[in-house]
């Protein structure tokens, strides 16, 4: 599993080639890019910063692949979450699961990010016309996370 | 008791702090009284910490609920609910 915090930008096809060279195991892998758009809630942003808490958020990263390797057959994970000043276009975030079906990567990205959005300690502020401002968390976030619970309950009654 | 504690985002900027080294009382102390403790600063403080705002915190890097009890040499985190991603 990797896990990094960098101000630097990064390369898709470079990380999921240094995950998946040489493993004869990995048959599917799934990566996911989250991109700075220049609309948020109504409001131009011209820039974007985000803070993080270095120490914990990347022990948070690491739980939060754990938690999807402990529900799904993942055979390797990379998280990459950029910090300091983006612009409207620019990559912030990218998750990469690699499993030997395509099924249990699809779903760990998708895990994965839900639970980054909701747990990780990253802050975004947005400059915009009107001035400077923290972004303010979304209630549909907190709700995609929780699904979670719901499906695993369900996949808990279904093995009953 | 000693603990060491940060505060990020909005919380740092609106309070003027980004991490402090606190003594308390020798006393059991759970993240709600010591966010009690820290509004009688102010206040801007008490808006911040016992408010209508949303706070989060931690404790030595795990998100903890206003239960958790601080112990010694801990370091304390307070934020605003996370929008990383």
């Amino acid at each position: 599993m990797t896990v990094r915090v960098q101000t630097e930008d990064f390369d898709t096809g470079l990380e999921i080639r240094q995950l998946s060279q040489a493993r004869h195991d990995i048959g599917a892998v799934v990566s996911f890019v989250g991109l700075v758009r220049d609309l948020n809630s109504g409001d131009v942003v011209s820039q974007l910063t985000l803070e993080h808490y270095p120490g914990m958020t990347e022990k948070s990263l690491e739980a939060i692949i754990s938690q999807a390797k402990s529900r799904w057959r993942i055979e390797d994970a990379l998280i990459v979450h950029r910090v300091g000043t983006l612009r409207p276009g620019d990559q912030i975030v990218l998750v990469i699961t690699c499993s030997s079906h395509r099924g249990d990567a699809f779903t760990a990205c998708e895990f994965i990010m839900d639970y980054l959005k909701t747990e990780a300690p990253f802050w975004k502020k947005e400059v915009t016309p009107l001035g400077e401002h923290w972004v303010e968390a979304r209630t549909s976030d907190d709700k995609a996370r929780e699904r979670w619970d719901v499906h695993r309950d369900l996949c808990t009654k279904q093995i009953k | 008791m000693k603990i060491k504690l940060f505060y990020f985002a909005r919380l740092k900027e609106t309070l003027k702090y980004s991490t402090e080294d606190l003594a308390l009382p020798d006393e059991t102390f759970t993240v709600l009284k010591l966010k009690a403790h820290l509004a009688k600063r102010g206040d801007v403080w008490e808006q911040m910490l016992m408010g209508k705002l949303k706070v989060r915190a931690a404790i030595n890097h795990e998100l903890v609920d206003d239960k958790a009890t601080i112990a010694d040499g801990d370091e304390v985190a307070f934020f605003p609910p996370v929008t990383g991603g």
